[in-house]
């Protein structure tokens, strides 16, 4: 065992480096923890990554990934923090990308992983339903077959930023009689383009548009659009699902979180001295640093066993439950930080434009929005009390 | 990065596992405790034989060639069996200070140490020191070429087992100062050293060690004189990265003993593992478990770094063992229920064992204060 870099390590880490501060995009700084982007701007370090073909870091080699160790990725994930730099976003890289070169047929990889690759195409989920929440497998919208098509009917929720996306990947009950909820359903792809298709934002308690509801109305979409096996579509659900979790840890970004957090109670006084002086706060920050450090030696040590062939397995939901814990910490203690400057509202409703008003400190911008939005992370993804019963079930056998 | 154990690491594991299942069941430590001795000096030669004495020093020094993740890996196992012997106090502690020490105290006393036919206690604690290593009302004054000792040392750990002790005292300065801090090695038998033998809560023995007019020559000095502190903190922090290992063994088995009882122990017509509100605990027992696991591993790695960066990786480690210890160890009893409150199961004398460990070297507070401490020491230097 041993923490340390080879030299192999020092000048990956040097080339990364000087790679991102010569190619992150300038109009993309300090932008990095921001909801309220345009699709360029979401997308626009994706397409450099995807040039330089690094924008998949977890994917096998022959599908466009990168091959780098574990060290390397983490090493990777490090030096993007440090930027705070807005990294691809997961529908397509962690969630479907790995579901069609996993499970897909020849055509669909050809036909979809370059575009997720460049950040041409933009994916959205189309998991949740109105009455299937956590209780996934009760979903009700139907695909039913027609000829060479598949008829799609029903309504999704929480589909984030869809008003953005080209692509969806959709779960449909297909076999509306089989013995159980988990059966009968497919995994199928859907151009968002097709007719039938409504999407209608909802604005979020922080005020962005940030997902929406989105209705399908005899959507017609092409049987090869169907990857797998017709009615099996719940394994490649919950593939996706721990693909997603794994990556849910947000370590680096939460480290950079902790150093703007303590550069804020640096500059906020207490009776004339730095908040971060006072012992009470003081001891806040240090203990998320703990417990921040405790993950990333967690997510460590889930990397490397990973590297020794285990697949992301139920000990991924430890690292969603946690990570979603700290960010939400961290975010509780920036608005903790910022004192009344919180409450001044730096959002509109549009995706664009609409912030830095100049009210209080640079710093207290979105403190509170934040705040409210990351609430959102222990409900994503399978909410922290599913994946309490996934650690019960799969690891503990109760 | 690495995270894999060596072959000789995990043959260490494997045969101390094996015997510590084989001659280590509850029962028999239960009769040891309760015993007028309350150890076994022959189990203490068979860890001997097995290696472990030797596995964490240089071959230099006459070891294996092993290092902290050797004592990590014993430490752990001896956790799970709640083995009382003192490797801590020994092996950790007393060889940590030694093989720093002097040629002429390596070959008189690391040896000793190694081969298991000496003993070592770490006489740091104070009655009124609390935490702080520096805070210390045991005199060393200079006479001749020697040292002279008066104080009471608190709680030393397997005292009533040593043949030695590792004792810091006073040499300079005023009661709390850095500076004039002196690491020493007093034998048990020399003049005006005594103890109050006692057992401990957790099954071990310590002993209050009072010291009074006892003659040292300067070859006793471990170190630099009056510069002692550093080493002190140096062998603490190792000493806490060993302990953190020990509590998640410990955590592990308390952990193991409730998701089993939970299946058994039936009431409503089914097992109370069936319950989702003690599954999520059980859960968030695991959790703790395994984030005291990447913390121990954290710390151990990490002691050889530059010295804030290694105590703040130790102090850390305390805190979350500290909090992660107490959640697993008061669960354990709670979903054990009734039973977990008798004697005569072994759940509650993990969860004694678990509790102990964070007042060893410094609780969860006074290490949240050091981490907190250090973080803003490190800021001032950043902006220097």
């Amino acid at each position: 065992m041993n923490l340390d870099f080879t030299p192999e390590e020092i000048a990956f880490r040097n080339e990364v480096r000087e790679f991102i501060r010569e190619n992150y995009p300038k109009e993309l700084e300090g932008m990095g923890t921001r909801e309220d982007l345009t699709r360029e701007q979401f997308l626009a370090w994706h397409k450099v990554l995807g040039k330089k073909g690094w924008s998949a870091p977890s994917w096998p080699k022959k599908y466009g990934g990168t091959g780098w160790t574990s060290t390397q990725k983490y090493i990777w994930s490090e030096e993007n923090a440090r930027v705070d730099a807005l990294m691809p976003l997961p529908f397509g890289v962690s969630m479907v990308g790995p579901v069609i070169y996993t499970f897909g047929n020849e055509e669909q990889k050809e036909r979809h992983l370059p575009g997720i690759l460049s950040g041409d195409v933009w994916w959205c989920q189309g998991y949740s339903e109105p009455g299937a929440g956590s209780d996934l497998a009760s979903l009700k919208t139907t695909a039913v077959r027609d000829g060479d098509h598949y008829v799609i009917n029903g309504q999704k929720t929480w589909t984030t930023l869809a008003q953005h996306a080209d692509w969806g990947f959709f779960l449909c009950r297909t076999d509306p009689n089989a013995k159980k909820p988990q059966e009968g359903i497919s995994f199928i792809l859907v151009d968002m383009k097709t007719p039938g298709i409504e999407v209608k934002p909802i604005k979020l308690i922080d005020g962005t548009h940030e997902v929406n509801e989105t209705w399908l109305t005899d959507v017609r979409v092409p049987v090869e659009n169907l990857v797998g096996v017709e009615n099996e579509g719940w394994t490649y659900a919950k593939f996706l699902l721990a693909h997603e979790r794994s990556g849910i840890a947000g370590v680096a970004r939460s480290k950079r979180g902790v150093e703007r957090l303590r550069n804020i109670a640096t500059n906020e006084l207490v009776d004339g001295e730095p908040l971060l002086e006072q012992p009470e706060f003081a001891r806040k920050i240090s203990q998320l640093e703990i417990d921040l450090t405790a993950l990333e030696f967690t997510e460590l040590r889930t990397l490397a066993s990973e590297a020794a062939g285990k697949g992301p397995g139920p000990e991924s939901s430890i690292l969603k439950v946690k990570g979603t814990e700290i960010q939400q910490r961290l975010t509780e203690l920036t608005l903790e930080a910022v004192g009344y400057y919180g409450a001044p509202y730096a959002y509109g409703m549009e995706a664009d434009g609409k912030n830095d008003f100049g009210v209080g400190p640079d710093h207290s911008n979105y403190a509170a929005e934040t705040y409210f939005n990351m609430r959102k992370t222990s409900i994503y993804g399978g909410s922290n009390e599913i994946q309490r019963n996934i650690i019960s079930k799969m690891i503990l056998g109760l | 990065m690495d995270f894999n154990f060596t072959e000789e690491q995990t043959m260490i594991r494997d045969s101390l596992a094996r015997l510590i299942r084989e001659q280590y069941d509850f029962e028999t430590r239960r009769k040891v405790v309760a015993s007028e001795s309350g150890w076994r000096p022959e189990m203490w030669a068979q860890f001997a034989e097995l290696g472990l004495l030797m596995a964490p020093f240089s071959e230099e020094d006459g070891g294996l060639g092993g290092g902290p993740i050797d004592a990590m890996v014993v430490m752990e196992e001896f956790g799970k069996g709640l083995v009382v012997e003192p490797y801590l106090p020994s092996v950790v502690c007393g060889g940590g200070f030694l093989k720093r020490g002097s040629d002429a105290q390596k070959e008189e006393y690391l040896s000793g140490v190694m081969s298991g036919e000496m003993i070592f206690a770490f006489a740091y604690a104070e009655p009124k020191g609390r935490y702080n290593l520096a805070d210390l009302e045991t005199t060393a004054n200079k006479n001749g070429s020697g040292f002279v000792l008066n104080g009471h040392k608190a709680v030393v750990i397997g005292a009533p087992w040593a043949t030695h002790f590792i004792v810091t005292a006073r040499t300079s300065g005023d009661r709390r100062d850095k500076n004039g801090v002196t690491v020493f090695v007093v034998a048990r038998d020399a003049d005006g050293v005594s103890t109050r033998d006692y057992p401990t809560v957790d099954g071990r023995r310590a002993s209050e060690v009072y010291f009074e007019n006892v003659s040292v020559g300067a070859e006793s000095v471990v170190g630099e004189v009056d510069n002692g502190l550093p080493l002190v903190e140096l062998v603490s922090d190792e000493a806490i990265a060993a302990l953190c290992a020990e509590a998640c063994g410990a955590m592990k088995v308390a952990h193991a003993m409730t998701v089993d009882y939970s299946r058994q122990r039936k009431q409503f017509g089914v097992p109370i593992g069936k319950f989702q509100v003690l599954q999520h605990r059980m859960v968030d027992m695991f959790m703790e478990y395994e984030q005291s696991v990447s913390m121990t591993y954290m710390a151990t790695l990490k002691l050889d770094e530059d010295a804030v960066t290694r105590k703040k990786a130790a102090s850390a480690a305390k805190v979350r063992i500290g909090q992660g210890g107490r959640f697993v160890g008061q669960e354990a009893v709670q979903i054990h229920g009734g039973m977990g409150m008798t004697d005569e199961l072994a759940v509650g004398h993990y969860f004694k064992r678990i509790t102990m460990i964070d007042s060893e070297f410094g609780n969860v507070d006074h290490h949240l204060k050091r981490y907190t401490d250090l973080s803003g020491a490190d800021m001032a230097a950043a902006a220097e």
